[in-house]
């Protein structure tokens, strides 16, 4: 029950630009085991900038995310887009004509709609005149998309984005290999039976293995979940801390769903199914029953398994993001503002999941923020190894020193504060959407239980990382 | 099937792989009266399981030396008597190390044959006591585990192992000239069948972890891990440590079985195996292939054979003596003192005795795209060089990235490479046609034609543009380096170093400084060497340097035997029977008839008749019939694209009658050629360490064997007159001297050696 009181003497709609505010904190707060002052300031006000468009979030909706080869397993991805954006529609009532451009992230490509983000647009009636794009950056393709967004905005290019992103993980492209696709080509161009018999005589049986989609890096051939067993194990996670930290994340997942605070999910009638109302991958489950389990990765004495992972999901997500003085001049009530937001890399061998604690630590100093000051911390959770191994790297000054050119350690973000609402490992990871997932969390988390600034944080494939500040539009 | 595995895996031995070997190190032992207070092994106990961690004190690597051993019984047999104890986990606290294998100062320091006997003896009874351990101990093995550190493994009940590329397991004794003297000819069979055994044991070589748990040398891997709350290295150990203790636990109660599950090929070639006949065609076919390598010129392999026979066919007891017993023989024989010597000289060669350079080279710049510097770009963007390869035309440097490319992907299609690490290695390489980024070159190496006014102009070209602190080096084999700085404007910056092809499999480096070059310059040449994985020399300028300037003599008496009418295959046959890995007449094609011209006319100007012998004028014919061997197709034989027989070429037939010398009786013997062509290159190496050429003759020797293929099994021009007696070698040179002339003259330090018999290269 924290609540911020926040007494703006003066609140121009345009400029936002605040004469005085306090922020109380009464010490009936549920965070009384921190020792917390009586009366908190934050360190800056408001992270708006001089000469630089504000950018809001006006509302965002996703499908429910579900377990891949469930109810959406008949669909093509495009499906799941359009109908992230109808339900954004519904629920904004944005005029489709206002929109000046779309983007969706995703990662796996379905290759007939490699251009998902227009696909789904024209399914969804958008306007023929709206362009759309597609972007990709593994499990951050839709944090990617947001800021494209803000970019445009901000540098005075649209006022209006549409933001999202979609996985759909029931079906996933699977290819003829090399060989056989260069026979099936070369037969295509050949012109006489002859040539055409001579490449036919060069078929083998082995031509018609198949080709999967790479779960492994590119870089470095291993799984994620591989890495995220050895990052594990580097930083000494017992396999007991990770099932733990799997429980909290579905019993508050769970908490979440029943007490109806995952207000971002729009139902959706899958043609030919029930109409889908909610999240199907909550499952809390008993600490004897994950200890059950059998490493998933590392046989047969990893600590990664199916229980402490995210799953592989189904869904999509959708976001309308607005320059503020537009959403203002639309009469919108807009829910958050999309500040500062960070991208980082690193080796994508042995921290390819760290990306949170190399992203962390940077937004906040280009903001000009602390750690106290954020409220609401939604992280992206691939695994539960992964996300403490991170607080132990955002925990150690002898990580920091050596490997982040850093004197201190960044600091661990309080538990109370984090992923409130369940994360991926409970929610679902549908790898293109979860970014939208994650800033619609923190901004409805902010509404919801109060405070300034929440961060969002995630790492993706290839040893990359994002982090953003969202700040709350004030009541 | 199973005779045919085996021969399989044993077609790559050969005595050129000899000493490929890395990571057996040895180490000088001072000497430590450590009763009480142990100094090479800690032991804590964790719940019940003891974690025993070896780490031999003042060294890089855990070596069995006796007071290693004499702790290991002590802290194992309080281990054996504890009650609270149930299980163990073998460990060692180096990083990069298991256990090197056994102190080879220990075993050089022994005199007789039992006192080596009884050394075995000794290691047998103690891995013996860990195989019959009741309480099951897990070795956990991170970094090399060679040779005798094997052998504690394979005993032990179970074996982890990290996923690391300094892992490696295998058997290297065959390198040395010896065996696995530790029970390793009888364990390693059961193991992993003896076909592979074999192989391993035959070859030396080393294995990856990955591929030793396949092989069923290893039970479990464990991954390498990255950064975390303490340097990846330390904290793999404590990792692969506790995965030991999870699996020592479960071995004591029983919940893990240490039996493993068998492939159906394994199963397969295991019943196989148990039918005599099998193994007697197996035995006979090993044995052959052996015969065939070695030409009977080292020992180590026939009695390895013999032991694991003794082993299998008339049971353990008996394996383990005729082991120990082989061991003590071996370890007395010439060829092992010859190859032990070799070791302790690659060691030698492996240190940059110039010190650290002032500045590290990041930048390395290479003119000339040909063969040479196409290969010495390969092995210096594989190490993280920054290298630009320049030539003068297009289709020149196309094909010289393309031999880089090549060479790349050769070790991704044997794994030794991911294709993303061979891209972006790649990616090191600039290939150009121009001069553009030499400003920011550290050294410059040219490897342009074998042409003094050519290198002078590219000299030239190049200091006009290279930074001040920037070194050139020259590749030449036969040009002094001294004539090539003549031009020079900072002649200090001015080396040689001194190649061989094919770079990336030759693993000498001859490097060359003047009076004038400074050491800085000499460090830096060093380092780049050693950086790109090089045994290197460093020698005195002159004519012919070290290396070429022994190989010119022995190469004129080649062609004087061929002008005498010896054939060039049974020439071939002569030299490779001695131990040469290569025939004589095969070495001049593959070097290159004009090569060979050129050398010999350059030297023979300069040194006159003492070089001379053989009629030139057969060279020179050649080259004007185009017969410019390999590479043209035709030289002594001729060479077709994927073909691997090679017939005589006939057109040579009317040359070599043209040139015809009577052949001498007295020394034409086939043991009279051979020493011809060796006493000459033994003679012209002790007149290289006489007139100061050469530094020490443990320089001579490597450089001798590693660049020129001098028989391994002899240790090496310097070792052999060691080992073979000075007195006889002067013998024979005064034999021939009669019937040749000066060409055959044994030089004073040779004389000097034969005279006084106290007198050795190794003391």
């Amino acid at each position: 029950m924290t609540t911020i009181l926040t007494y703006p003497f003066k609140n121009l709609p345009t400029a936002s630009k605040w004469a005085l505010r306090f922020s109380i904190r009464p010490l009936s707060c549920s965070s009384q085991l921190r020792a917390a002052p009586a009366v908190q300031t934050k360190t800056k006000k408001t992270l708006a900038k001089p000469n630089i468009r504000n950018v809001v979030v006006v509302d965002g909706v996703r499908t429910p995310f579900l377990l891949s080869g469930t109810s959406y397993k008949d669909l093509m991805p495009h499906d799941l887009a359009r109908a992230a954006l109808t339900g954004l529609l519904h629920q904004t009532s944005v005029p489709k004509e206002v929109v000046d451009y779309i983007i969706f992230g995703t990662v796996i490509q379905e290759v007939k709609t490699s251009n998902v983000a227009r696909e789904a647009a024209l399914g969804a009636g958008f306007s023929d005149k709206t362009p759309a794009h597609t972007v990709t950056m593994a499990c951050i393709s839709a944090n990617q998309a947001m800021t494209t967004g803000v970019g445009l905005i901000a540098s005075g290019q649209c006022d209006v984005i549409v933001a999202g992103g979609v996985e759909l993980m029931s079906d996933v492209p699977i290819r003829h290999s090399r060989k056989m696709r260069k026979l099936m080509l070369d037969l295509n161009k050949a012109k006489s039976m002859g040539q055409r018999l001579s490449l036919i005589s060069k078929f083998r049986f082995n031509f018609l293995a198949p080709e999967l989609p790479a779960v492994s890096e590119f870089s470095t051939s291993e799984t994620m979940g591989h890495s995220a067993d050895r990052l594990a194990a580097a930083f000494a996670v017992s396999r007991l801390e990770q099932d733990e930290y799997a429980l909290r994340s579905h019993s508050l997942a769970k908490k979440a769903q029943d007490e109806g605070l995952l207000s971002d999910v729009v139902p959706f009638k899958v043609p030919g199914k029930d109409t889908v109302t909610k999240d199907n991958g909550i499952r809390p489950s008993s600490l004897e029953q994950m200890a059950k389990l059998k490493p998933a990765f590392i046989k047969p004495y990893g600590t990664v398994t199916a229980a402490n992972s995210s799953f592989l999901t189904d869904g999509a997500s959708a976001i309308l993001i607005m320059a503020e003085e537009k959403a203002l001049a639309m009469g919108y009530k807009p829910k958050a503002y999309l500040r500062d937001f960070m991208y980082v890399s690193q080796d994508p061998k042995d921290q390819l999941l760290l990306g949170p604690t190399y992203a962390t630590p940077k937004v906040l100093e280009k903001a000009g923020l602390t750690m106290n000051d954020i409220d609401a911390f939604e992280f992206h959770e691939a695994f539960s190894g992964q996300i403490l191994a991170n607080f132990k790297a955002m925990d150690s000054d002898w990580f920091a020193e050596n490997y982040m050119g850093r004197k201190t350690k960044v600091g661990l973000p309080p538990l109370e504060k984090f992923n409130n609402w369940g994360g991926s490992l409970s929610l679902g990871h549908p790898f293109g959407a979860t970014g939208c997932r994650l800033v619609m969390a923190a901004a409805n988390r902010l509404q919801k239980e109060g405070g300034q600034y929440g961060l969002v944080a995630a790492c993706a494939a290839g040893g990359q990382g994002h982090a953003m500040i969202v700040e709350a539009y004030p009541k | 099937m199973v005779a045919c595995r085996a021969i399989g895996i044993l077609s790559r031995f050969s005595a050129f792989r000899i000493l490929r070997s890395r990571g057996y190190i040895c180490r000088n032992f001072t000497g430590s009266s450590a009763l009480l207070t142990r100094t090479h092994i800690n032991y804590g106990v964790k719940g019940d399981v003891a974690v025993v961690r070896i780490n031999s004190p003042n060294s890089k690597v855990n070596t069995l030396s006796k007071e290693l051993h004499s702790e290991f019984s002590e802290v194992m047999n309080e281990i054996w008597a504890s009650d609270q104890i149930r299980s163990a986990v073998l460990i060692s606290s180096k990083p990069g190390c298991f256990i090197a294998g056994a102190d080879i100062n220990m075993l050089a320091a022994c005199k007789t044959l039992q006192e080596v006997t009884q050394l075995s003896q000794e290691a047998q009874r103690i891995v013996e006591k860990l195989e019959k351990s009741t309480k099951p101990i897990v070795a956990a093995i991170n970094g090399s585990c060679l040779g005798g550190g094997l052998e504690v493994a394979i005993s032990c009940q179970y074996r982890i192992a990290t996923k690391d590329r300094k892992t490696v397991l295998g058997t290297p004794e065959v390198l040395l000239g010896a065996l696995p003297g530790a029970g390793g000819t009888q364990r390693l069979p059961k193991m992993v069948g003896v076909p592979a055994a074999l192989d391993m044991m035959l070859t030396g070589r080393s294995i990856r972890a990955d591929r030793a748990k396949k092989m069923g040398l290893v039970d479990q891997l464990v991954e390498p891990l990255g950064p975390g709350l303490k340097p990846p290295e330390e904290r793999t150990i404590e990792y692969l440590e506790e995965v030991a203790i999870t699996f020592a636990k479960g071995l004591a109660d029983k919940k893990i079985s240490p039996k493993r599950d068998k492939g159906l090929v394994e199963k397969l070639t295991a019943y196989a195996m148990t039918i005599p006949f099998v193994r007697q065609q197996v035995y006979k076919k090993v044995e052959e292939k052996v015969r065939k390598q070695t030409k009977g010129l080292y020992p180590a392999p026939l009695k390895i054979i013999d032991v694991v026979k003794t082993g299998i066919e008339q049971g353990s007891d008996a394996g383990y003596l005729s082991e120990s017993q082989k061991f003590g023989e071996l370890i007395m024989t010439k060829e092992s003192k010859a190859l032990m010597g070799l070791y302790h000289g690659q060691v030698l060669c492996k240190k940059n005795k110039f010190g650290a350079p002032q500045k590290d080279v990041k930048h390395l710049a290479i003119l000339g795209a040909g063969l040479m510097g196409a290969g010495i770009a390969q092995v210096s963007v594989d190490k993280g060089l920054k290298t630009i390869l320049k030539d003068a035309t297009l289709t020149a440097l196309d094909r010289g990235q393309q031999q880089v490319f090549k060479g790349l992907n050769d070790k991704v299609k044997k794994k030794a490479l991911t294709s993303f690490e061979r891209d972006s290695i790649f990616s090191n390489l600039t290939g150009q046609l121009d001069y553009q980024g030499f400003e920011k070159a550290d050294m410059v190496i040219e490897a342009v034609f074998e042409d003094l006014s050519l290198k002078h102009r590219v000299l030239k070209e190049v200091e006009a543009v290279i930074p001040d602190h920037c070194i050139f080096a020259s590749n030449t084999s036969a040009l002094p380096i001294s004539e090539i700085a003549a031009v020079s404007k900072r002649p200090e910056k001015v080396i040689g170093m001194h190649y061989f092809s094919p770079v990336d499999k030759m693993q000498l480096l001859e490097i060359i400084t003047t009076e004038k070059t400074s050491k800085d310059t000499s460090a830096s040449a060093v380092a780049v060497g050693l950086k790109q994985g090089k045994v290197i020399i460093v020698v005195k300028d002159g004519p012919g340097f070290y290396t070429t300037r022994c190989l010119a003599p022995m190469m004129s008496e080649v062609i004087r035997i061929l002008q005498e009418g010896v054939d060039p295959k049974k020439l071939d046959s002569l030299t490779t029977s001695f131990g040469f890995p290569v025939g004589a007449a095969t070495l001049v094609d593959e070097v290159g008839v004009d090569v060979a011209k050129h050398v010999a006319e350059d030297l023979g100007k300069v040194f006159g008749e003492r070089f001379g012998g053989g009629n030139p004028e057969l060279l020179t014919q050649m080259v004007s019939k185009g017969f410019l061997g390999r590479k043209s197709g035709k030289g002594f034989y001729i060479y077709q694209e994927g073909v691997k027989r090679k017939d005589l070429n006939s057109d040579m037939d009317s040359i070599l009658a043209s040139l015809k010398l009577p052949p001498k009786s007295e020394v034409s013997s086939d043991e009279d050629i051979q020493f011809r062509l060796v006493t000459r290159f033994v003679n012209e190496a002790v007149m290289c360490l006489q007139e100061g050429i050469l530094a020490t003759p443990a320089e001579g020797d490597i450089g001798a064997v590693f660049g020129l293929g001098f028989p391994p099994c002899l240790g090496g021009p310097f070792r052999f007159v060691d080992l073979y007696g000075a007195q006889k070698i002067v013998d024979r040179l005064k034999k021939y001297e009669a019937a040749y002339g000066k060409q055959f003259t044994p030089c004073q330090l040779l004389a000097d050696h034969a005279n006084s018999p106290n007198k050795k290269f190794y003391q």
